[in-house]
């Protein structure tokens, strides 16, 4: 990808479907304010347009700079004749991570680990380079959210598909989504528990922006690091719900300093406004102002003086 | 090793910023431009169809472009589909 930086630090709420055969959309990119896009060439794309799409993308991450934006591409499943042909038009392009739709099983993502490392080699890249983000869809791949998450140093991301899922489950998928609590929880846990980004589903209805941010706010606080979104739209309306409440915004900056300052002077267990701190607390606060450094509080900062 | 043109095929849109690549099967090279651009892109495109097609060793065939504003990204990737499509060699999927 032209000018490639690595970006596995940079914070990732929202990723914004664009159709890969979309150049109007794909030009714009950058102005749509989201921290990551998926350029999609599975479900978007007609079967027809399947060849059109997985040139345009190319063409794309070959020549279009990006910027700061992490670039992801959704390829077609590994039972289409699409999944050879995607991946070896993409991989060499170097983007920041495959999207591997319907993920079972570990299996299935060390097929598709040995397939890009294959077609690295070929082209004289570093193997290990382009990240996986797996998604699960099925009730198998969610049971199997940590195998999965843990297949291979190559995922750094599994993400939960809603419309296959609830298929799957026979359920509905409801405005309040307690259908979904389970897997979401499921896939949270086996997501940290590998050291992996957890990543949730769309919100379909595009004229529901409530419905979007309650979900939002509801798999903020379940542990997710980002959601998915299906139109520009949508992006403000999940960062706001990322948005750090002001004062556990200052209270994570305090217990940062008081960490810098006891490791400074050799000190293990430190407290902050007398409640003890210990590591994940510390990374907790860590992860919570790094989010937040990409808001304003220009308000509250007046409003506290 | 020259490929020869064995149908007519098209790829891209008329939408904004994308373009319409046509080939079609000739017995020398023709290649019209248009679009509301055309006039300040003529070079630049025909500088890529000529390099293309170069690249894919295809010496005779008709190309047509209609480009609404699309980026050389954009009608580099069109034509290389427009002429897998059209060459003999290429079955996709």
């Amino acid at each position: 990808m032209k000018n490639k930086k690595d970006k596995s630090k940079q914070p990732c709420r929202s990723m914004l479907y664009i159709p890969g055969d979309a150049p109007g959309m794909i030009q714009n990119a950058c102005v749509f304010g989201s921290d990551s896009i998926l350029l999609d060439l599975e479900d978007a794309i007609a079967p027809s347009e399947k060849d059109a799409a997985r040139k345009l993308v190319r063409s794309f991450l070959d020549e279009f700079d990006f910027g700061e934006l992490i670039v992801t591409v959704r390829i077609n499943a590994a039972d289409t004749v699409y999944f050879k042909k995607d991946l070896e038009e993409i991989v060499p392009a170097d983007p920041d991570a495959i999207r591997l739709p319907k993920c079972d099983s570990a299996e299935d993502v060390r097929k598709a680990d040995a397939l890009i490392t294959e077609i690295e080699k070929k082209n004289g890249m570093t193997p290990g380079g382009v990240k996986i983000h797996a998604m699960l869809e099925t009730a198998l791949g969610i049971e199997n959210a940590f195998e999965v998450a843990k297949a291979s140093p190559r995922v750094s991301a599994i993400t939960l598909g809603g419309q296959d899922l609830t298929a799957d489950l026979g359920v509905q998928k409801t405005r309040g989504g307690h259908e979904l609590f389970y897997s979401r929880g499921r896939v949270v846990v086996g997501a940290r528990a590998a050291g992996v980004m957890a990543f949730d589903t769309v919100w379909t209805d595009m004229n529901d922006p409530e419905g979007l941010y309650n979900e939002a706010k509801q798999i903020v606080e379940l542990g997710f690091t980002g959601k998915a979104a299906i139109h520009p739209s949508q992006v403000d309306v999940i960062h706001k719900a990322y948005r750090p409440d002001y004062r556990e915004y200052v209270r994570a900056k305090r217990i940062l300093e008081a960490a810098a300052l006891a490791e400074k002077e050799g000190k293990g267990v430190i407290a902050v406004d007398g409640k003890m701190v210990d590591g994940p607390i510390v990374a907790r606060a860590a992860r919570l102002v790094a989010i937040a450094s990409l808001y304003d509080y220009e308000e509250e900062e007046g409003l506290s003086q | 090793m020259d490929k020869k043109i064995a149908r007519t095929a098209s790829a891209g849109t008329v939408e904004s910023s994308d373009c319409l690549v046509t080939v079609s099967p000739s017995e020398i090279f023709l290649f019209e431009y248009s679009g509301p651009n055309s006039t300040a892109f003529k070079k630049r495109t025909d500088t890529l169809v000529r390099t293309t097609l170069e690249q894919y060793g295809i010496k005779q065939a008709s190309i047509t472009i209609q480009d609404q504003g699309a980026l050389e990204m954009t009608v580099r990737a069109r034509l290389a589909v427009a002429l897998e499509r059209a060459t003999e060699t290429t079955n996709e999927e």
